[in-house]
């Protein structure tokens, strides 16, 4: 089963072009990485996913649905942003109050990670007292809250401590158990060889390499994703 | 025979004596012996007492020449019946009050009217009700005569089909009091009249001047109101004009004035106010007027002073809320501006004197400027224009430098 | 409409919460209280409010505006992650926006106007409008604003276009009209001066108040054409209607631009 599908997707940007005729699927049920230097068009592809950027050309279809200027698709997808930023003078309780009048669902308050993060306490907290680690807490939260199909997780562990980021790690592994698609980026190549099946490279707008995290590394006689990707950018054919 | 020819002539002048001063009566009504005016009037002797019960008489002209009273009871209307004057009074001491008087005859020919005075003195006419008449009261060639509280109306829609009010023509010692008058063309009208007095009078709606008058000096006009009539009030070719505690208000219109001043010299403008008016008072021609403690409230322009005024003094006035206090014509100032309030002032007063320690300018460049373009008014208050009027301000160039207000006074000073 | 409603409270929990907003309103009561007491004469407030409506409201509706989006560019990211049509968040952030700052300038000129209520009996009319018209200029200003920063990525850009935005429409626009009728003394411009003024907004709002306030001096002055038709009844539908247009077209246009955009 497929989550997520694009179709000779083109995407340019005046004359840039940040993705160059990518076709590719994403397997449902698994979690994948999507790997690649500063403008390989990561965030451009990810950013079509979730409907932020219209393609130029092609198409995505995700859960079977094609994207058009639609939105009801999203229901089914929790995003993470590397950051994000909510109105200042709101307090954490008003704005999952809001994200779940959104979704017209009542939010899982007793979630396993507010009481991890121990957010409960911030709950009446404004936006603008909260340190960066909470608010990437805060973020984190609501990407799962809602049980998603599908997680799209950018760069999730940047700015939370470690101990933070190993519960959020343990979560992602949980809901993967749970038989959810996860889509996630991360400049730090260990963590994603501890958590993804499959890895995505991108470089320049086009896929490099779409398959297994194992099968990239033995491909590569390398001895970690590190050294896979590094050989891969250093123009190794595989 | 003779003895009884001798005691007729006696009672007979007994008679004559005892009607100039025990007032014999006439009473004329539907139900009376005497059934006309005319018959009334033919058969007095001077001094006689005429009533004249209510109901409707349309006899013609009824020309008075004896010192008679003319009492109407409850109102009796007389008609010109759309064709002719109402009572003519050529004669003294002839008194006119209580009567309805309406639709004297409009002419073309003849200035009729619903009470005309002609070569008369001593006469009073008071307490009129004239409704729709061509004149209303007229006097020509008369002299001490006594006007008071009769209303005055007519509808007209027309100047040249509708006279004026009070019409005074050649008199003098003419006292005007406390009438009303509106819908004529001018409601009062004075040419070649002088030392009269014009009291307490309310002229409004008419279709040309409020009052207007010409040609007539030491007359004094106070405590009258003047409003909504089309031109305002106009006066001309006067001297020693007296005016004060008038009010004149609403005179909207192009060429509408709450004055219109014209050759007018030595004389004094004080205490009256001016509000809403399209231009509250204009000045051509004008010298030595003093116009002091008046009020200028809401006026499109308060003061229009034209090139050709000298030698006035306008002193203690307040000018408040005007689109533009004074607006002139001339790059030079011959006219004295001292101890006004404006409102539009925005110096200081650092030494507590009361009075600003910079000279007040009145006169705004935007004035200026709309005076040859009109089409520049929809800018009017714009910011644009703001900005320039203060330039204007640190820099004179095209308002005259020298007309300023040299001690403007930092509060509204009570009239 | 729901979904938009939520945003919309959403939006104004934040505002009224905010310190820019109550600095406004401050400012706004300052100033309006400021001018009653020390001039004490209600014409004369009047104007002064509306030198206000036609320089000081643009200015601020179309800075905030600016900013405002500059500044929550992350969080509109974030929102459009979530199942919620485009066009709902743009209004909702926008009628959030408007219903904010309209409400401090409501909140600013009446509150001192309350204060001294006898001193404005006359003028309940006057006040209205320029209530009515100050209202105008925040929604018509923030749309533009919101048009400017959402068309341009570039920030510094983006904010001097809308500096320049108002700068033309209080100032430069009326300039170059003077000119004109300057320059054309001759001709009968006096129709093609009123097409020319109806396509601003800040003049439209000054005509309407200045017709309302100094009628006896414009009565004087004006030919038939701009009492027939600004002096009239009419004459404030047409305003009120062009006004609306005004409101509409930037709103229109940044909400097309808006959801054909990349964020």
């Amino acid at each position: 089963m497929t989550a997520i599908t694009a179709e000779n997707l083109i995407k340019d940007f005046g004359d840039f072009r940040a993705i160059d005729k990518i076709s590719l699927s994403i397997a449902g049920g698994e979690i994948t990485a999507i790997v690649g230097p500063n403008g390989s068009g990561k965030t451009t592809f990810i950013k079509s996913i979730l409907g932020l950027v219209k393609p130029t050309s092609g198409n995505i279809i995700v859960n079977g649905v094609k994207l058009n200027g639609t939105f009801k698709y999203r229901e089914q997808i929790g995003y993470m942003p590397q950051q994000a930023s909510f109105p200042e003078n709101i307090t954490v309780k008003e704005t999952i109050d809001l994200l779940c009048d959104i979704r017209n669902k009542t939010g899982d308050l007793s979630e396993e990670l507010i009481n991890k993060f121990n957010l409960q306490k911030e709950y009446n907290k404004k936006i603008k007292t909260l340190s960066g680690g909470t608010k990437q807490k805060l973020n984190a939260v609501i990407a799962f809250i809602f049980d998603p199909e599908i997680l799209i997780l950018d760069e999730p562990t940047a700015g939370l401590d470690p101990y933070a980021s190993g519960i959020l790690k343990d979560k992602i592994l949980s809901v993967r158990k749970g038989g959810k698609t996860i889509l996630l980026t991360s400049h730090i190549l260990s963590e994603l060889e501890d958590m993804a099946e499959n890895v995505i490279f991108l470089l320049e707008g086009s896929i490099r390499y779409n398959g297994k995290v194992n099968d990239l590394i033995e491909r590569t006689s390398s001895s970690n994703l590190e050294r896979a990707i590094a050989s891969l950018i250093s123009g190794v054919a595989v | 025979m003779n003895k009884i020819f001798e005691s007729i002539l006696v009672f007979s002048l007994l008679g004559l004596f005892l009607t100039d001063y025990n007032c014999a009566s006439i009473t004329v009504g539907k139900n009376r012996a005497v059934t006309k005016i005319k018959d009334a009037v033919s058969s007095a002797l001077p001094g006689d007492t005429i009533f004249v019960e209510s109901g409707l008489y349309a006899e013609g002209n009824i020309i008075i020449r004896k010192p008679i009273y003319l009492i109407g009871l409850n109102f009796p209307e007389v008609s010109g019946e759309g064709n002719n004057e109402i009572f003519t009074i050529k004669g003294k001491n002839i008194t006119i009050t209580g009567f309805k008087l309406s639709n004297a005859g409009i002419s073309f020919i003849d200035d009729n009217a619903a009470i005309k005075l002609d070569s008369s003195n001593h006469c009073s006419v008071y307490g009129n009700v004239l409704t729709n008449n061509f004149f209303g009261i007229y006097l020509a060639r008369s002299t001490d005569c006594v006007i008071k509280n009769n209303t005055i109306e007519a509808f007209h829609s027309k100047e040249s089909f509708s006279g004026n009010g009070i019409h005074v023509w050649y008199s003098k010692n003419i006292l005007i009091e406390s009438n009303t008058i509106s819908g004529h063309r001018d409601g009062i009208y004075f040419e070649f009249v002088e030392s009269s007095n014009i009291k307490r009078n309310v002229s409004f709606n008419n279709l040309r001047y409020g009052l207007h008058f010409m040609f007539s000096d030491s007359c004094s006009y106070s405590g009258n109101a003047f409003y909504n009539n089309n031109a305002g009030v106009a006066v001309m070719y006067t001297k020693n004009v007296d005016m004060h505690n008038n009010t004149f208000e609403k005179n909207y219109g192009g060429a509408a004035y709450g004055i219109l001043l014209k050759e007018i010299s030595d004389s004094k403008i004080h205490k009256n106010t001016f509000a809403n008016n399209s231009s509250a008072l204009y000045l051509e021609g004008c010298n030595r007027l003093e116009i002091k403690n008046n009020n200028f409230t809401g006026n499109g322009r308060a003061i229009r002073l034209m090139a050709n005024s000298m030698d006035n003094k306008i002193i203690g006035n307040n000018f408040i809320g005007n689109t533009f206090d004074v607006t002139t014509n001339s790059l030079q100032n011959f006219n004295l501006f001292e101890s006004n309030y404006w409102s539009d002032y925005s110096g200081y007063d650092l030494n507590k004197d009361n009075y600003g320690d910079i000279p007040h300018r009145p006169v705004k460049l935007f004035s200026t400027v709309i005076e040859k373009n009109k089409p520049a008014l929809i800018l009017m208050r714009s910011f644009f224009v703001e900005i320039l009027e203060l330039a204007e301000k640190i820099f004179p160039s095209i308002t005259p430098e020298f007309l300023a207000d040299s001690k403007p006074s930092m509060r509204k000073i009570s009239n | 409409m729901k979904v938009l409603s939520k945003i919309v409270k959403y939006q104004l929990q934040d505002a009224f919460r905010s310190r820019w907003l109550a600095a406004y309103t401050l400012f706004l009561i300052v100033f309006s209280y400021g001018l009653i007491s020390l001039t004490g004469d209600s014409s004369k407030v009047v104007l002064s409010l509306m030198n206000l409506v036609i320089t000081i409201v643009p200015l601020i509706s179309i800075v905030f505006g600016t900013v405002y989006i500059y500044n929550s560019r992350d969080y509109i990211v974030f929102m459009l992650s979530q199942p919620i049509d485009r066009k709902i968040l743009f209004l909702g952030v926008y009628l959030g926006m408007c219903i904010s700052l309209a409400a401090a300038f409501i909140t600013g000129i009446i509150l001192p106007i309350l204060f001294y209520a006898n001193y404005f009996v006359n003028n309940l009319a006057d006040i209205f409008i320029v209530l009515i018209s100050g209202i105008f200029e925040t929604i018509i200003f923030i749309g533009l604003s919101f048009y400017i920063a959402i068309k341009n990525d570039n920030k510094l850009k983006g904010f001097g276009i809308s500096i320049f935005c108002w700068l033309f429409f209080t100032v430069i626009f009326d300039g170059i009209l003077l000119m004109i009728l300057q320059q054309f003394q001759d001709y009968p411009l006096e129709k093609v001066s009123l097409l020319i003024i109806s396509i601003n907004p800040i003049d439209l709002a000054r005509i309407w108040i200045t017709l309302s306030y100094d009628i006896s001096s414009l009565m004087g002055y004006t030919s038939a054409v701009i009492k027939d038709i600004y002096g009239t009844g009419w004459g404030s539908f047409i305003t009120i209607l062009l006004l609306t247009v005004w409101a509409l077209w930037p709103l229109l246009l940044g909400l097309r631009n808006f959801n054909r955009k990349d964020m």
